[in-house]
């Protein structure tokens, strides 16, 4: 008799939640791998100075982030998405068909790609776009033709690299991190090898040069990573000439076993990163639904809280972990403050 | 056979029980080599059992230490309360980051009292050195006392991650080169800290009963929250997948048909029970969350889809200890006069009743370890609530559970978490040792014998 009375409070408990459903006072936040460090920085600062209970924070990348955002207004749906990289426009569509139409772009700070390898392993110690792309492109520019990528060391295109197996492991394409690798290392490096050229020479579209010079060799050189830095590293911990592709952060939380190289003659660090001259860094996002303020409890102060200078300024905790103060952020902190949307101009 | 010849009269032709012959001894030979292969087999598993135990328990130790600071911080009441006038509402203004300042100024004081000689003398040096969540708890006591204020109180802090993994020989020496979040400096002044009793290792209770914290503040993170959600998860699987399960399995195997309906749905239970858990992960996804409109991150929806997932193991163990039962003791039931329903219920379900538990109890740790189907719903990221307040909260409050915990701090940046990892593993692992081991208990003690 007492299952059936644990049976029976329990499907009471359901009942009575499946009608009080719309009672969510916590936040729901997901997204990015990259930006959950920063996120549950400050989830945690907001449930010890608000009044409010701490956000739930789930990561998942960028990408599944915004589709879990754009799938509709309600409180079962997530109220915010982090991401490393801008929405697109495909997914403001996606957003604008499911009703959520009003969204808050609110930008952090930047982050920092670098490129990190054993600290015992080979000396890698300067890369340039060009060495990446010779390295892992599926097609590379050879003594003037354009033929598939048969290289097999670093050194055999780059005297000044060391004789190592080429083993590189990258973001996989469900992170922003990814595209932004693809963007400032890969097209860049095809830019400058003359890859590109030799592409449009032979009557190939802008478009489908540029989809060329990012397509990457899949002999198993190259190693897509769809989980964690963590699960980086531990790739890098098992192949000595393994060259991995990580954000600052991550870095800077495991000096002791990987060690960084310079990228086209720059050593990452947040203040190379906030002053540009470092080439491979992206700005961080989240985004609101704003259909959701003032009905998610805490969403706007979250928001607020977020980009506050004690928070998000040069001195704050956040920097502190690794992410480039933003220089706008006055600018940003105003346009939250207005609940400025995109399509209002921002 | 070949000294026949030699000597006749000694070996008697025929064959004797004393000596082998030669088909005996390839016989007794190939029975020796099965059980040296079995003994290699066992041996071979708990050698590795052994090295599993040991890399756990060797990587998992260090979490149940953990680096506390006396630090004795002036409230300082031109920082804290500015009008003066000791009202809650004004003190609870100040946020965490006005009391940062303050722990540091109280720790360079510390260490200038007790005379140690280091370079470092300002306040920020000392703030590699404290936890992040220092600020807090000196907040939370201010907040409750007001009267705190304007005196000099010693908390009992969380030393830094890096600190604590100085201490506990994680952090070298060496590995800090490029750090910017300790130097060598400071690691010199742990070593004079402790020797002034300042800095101590103890017990870290809070491992065993907090919650999860930030990535910045590793030392902080304690499994106990996600301990409750577990349980409040095992709660639900238990009180709908135990009656469900054998009321099914009692109707199945007692009283329904045997036509082509009944096949299917058994070909189907089995079936269901080799599904694999993410797949349930999606149907609560897309049932309990987007269709039913349950909570996100609860644990009664976690709950909900490990039933779906232990259903088949309950039901397939019930009706096999249904089976066991001897239709003896259902004759003689019926034999004197009692009902199919009678006989069922007084007779063959106590008679089965340690099957059934033992099998709910497997069905149930399985469950406990599972992690997949929580990816789905929400129940794996930073959630950092407190304990539940009350039982509602339990199973409707945003919760983690004991593995999505240890995945989560497996995939964070600061080594600290990894160690934490482990140490959840160990705690899991008791949990899963002691379930079994009541399972093995009960039946023991009720299993009937005919």
């Amino acid at each position: 008799m007492k299952l059936a009375h644990i049976t029976a409070s329990t499907l009471a408990i359901t009942v009575a939640s499946t009608a009080g459903a719309f009672a969510r006072d916590n936040l729901q936040i997901a997204g990015s791998s990259t930006v959950l460090p920063y996120a549950s920085i400050v989830a945690e600062a907001f449930g010890e100075n608000f009044d409010f209970p701490t956000p739930v924070v789930e990561s998942g990348g960028s990408s599944s982030g915004l589709k879990r955002f754009c799938e509709g207004v309600g409180e079962n749906t997530i109220d915010v998405a982090n991401a490393s990289r801008a929405i697109k426009e495909s997914e403001v569509k996606a957003c604008a068909d499911a009703g959520v139409t009003d969204i808050m772009e609110v930008r952090i700070g930047y982050d920092g790609i670098v490129f990190a390898s054993q600290k015992t392993g080979p000396d890698f110690a300067a890369f340039e776009p060009a060495d990446w792309f010779n390295a892992i492109a599926a097609k590379v520019l050879k003594d003037g033709e354009l033929v598939d990528n048969s290289y097999t060391n670093w050194s055999d295109f780059n005297a000044d690299l060391p004789e190592a197996e080429i083993a590189t492991f990258i973001p996989g394409t469900k992170h922003g991190t990814r595209e932004v690798f693809e963007e400032k290392v890969l097209l860049q490096g095809c830019e400058d090898t003359g890859a590109m050229q030799a592409m449009l020479d032979a009557g190939m579209s802008e478009d489908d040069a540029e989809g060329q010079c990012m397509a990457v060799r899949t002999d198993g050189k190259s190693v897509d990573i769809d989980g964690d830095y963590t699960e980086t590293l531990a790739r890098i911990d098992s192949n000595t000439s393994g060259v991995g592709v990580f954000g600052l952060a991550f870095y800077e939380n495991n000096t002791d076993k990987l060690k960084v190289a310079t990228m086209s003659g720059v050593a990452p660090s947040t203040e190379t990163i906030a002053s540009g001259d470092y080439p491979v860094s992206r700005p961080l996002f989240f985004y609101v639904k704003k259909a959701h303020i003032g009905v998610i409890p805490g969403l706007k102060e979250y928001a607020e809280f977020f980009v506050a200078d004690e928070i998000a300024g040069p001195d704050g905790p956040l920097a502190q972990y690794g992410l480039v103060s933003d220089p706008e952020l006055a600018a940003t902190q105003a346009a939250v403050a207005d609940e400025v949307t995109m399509n209002s101009g921002m | 056979m070949t000294d026949a010849t030699v000597s006749p009269e000694k070996t008697p032709k025929r064959s004797s029980l004393h000596t082998a012959s030669d088909r005996t001894k390839k016989r007794n030979a190939s029975e020796t080599r099965f059980k040296a292969m079995g003994i290699g087999a066992i041996a071979l598993g708990i050698f590795f059992l052994i090295v599993l135990l040991v890399s756990i328990i060797s990587n998992g130790i260090g979490a149940y230490q953990q680096t506390y600071l006396q630090v004795p911080v002036y409230l300082d009441p031109a920082k804290l309360d500015k009008n003066g006038n000791r009202d809650p509402a004004d003190i609870a203004k100040v946020s965490t980051f006005g009391y940062t300042p303050l722990i540091q100024a109280g720790l360079l004081s510390a260490v200038q009292d007790a005379n140690i000689d280091t370079p470092l003398q300002t306040a920020r040096d000392m703030k590699n050195l404290i936890s992040a969540s220092a600020a807090n708890v000196v907040r939370q006591d201010v907040v409750s006392d007001p009267n705190l204020i304007g005196q000099t109180v010693t908390f009992k802090l969380l030393a830094s991650s890096r600190v604590d993994g100085y201490l506990k020989g994680r952090v070298t020496r060496e590995g800090v080169a490029e750090d910017k979040n300790i130097n060598v400096d400071q690691l010199d002044l742990t070593d004079k800290l402790v020797d002034a009793g300042i800095a101590a290792k103890g017990f870290n209770w809070a491992f065993i009963t907090g919650s999860d914290a930030s990535e910045s503040r590793a030392e902080q993170a304690g499994i106990g929250t996600s301990m409750l959600g577990s349980l409040f998860m095992m709660l639900v699987v238990l009180g709908l997948s135990l009656p469900i399960g054998v009321a099914a399995s009692i109707y199945l195997e007692e009283f329904a048909p045997q036509n082509r309906w009944t096949d299917i749905i058994e070909v189907n239970i089995s079936n269901l029970a080799a599904v694999p858990s993410i797949v349930f992960g999606i149907l609560g996804l897309s049932v309990f969350i987007q269709f039913m409109h349950l909570p996100q991150s609860a644990p009664l929806v976690g709950g909900l889809v490990l039933t779906l997932m232990t259903l088949p193991t309950i039901i397939i163990s019930t009706r096999a200890s249904l089976k066991a039962v001897p239709p003896s003791i259902r004759d003689a039931a019926l034999g004197i006069g009692a009902s199919k329903m009678q006989s069922v219920f007084h007779h063959v379900l106590p008679l089965a009743m340690p099957g059934i538990l033992t099998g709910t109890i497997i069905g149930l740790a399985q469950a406990l370890g599972e992690t997949a189907p929580l990816l789905l719903i929400g129940m794996i990221g930073y959630i950092a609530t407190n304990p539940p307040g009350n039982l509602i909260d339990g199973f409707m409050a945003p919760n983690s559970a004991m593995p999505a915990q240890i995945y989560e701090w497996a995939k964070r940046a600061d080594p600290a978490y990894y160690e934490r990892a482990w140490g959840g593993i160990i705690i899991l692992l008791l949990f899963l040792l002691s379930m079994n081991i009541i399972a093995i208990i009960l039946r023991r003690k009720f299993e009937r014998r005919w």
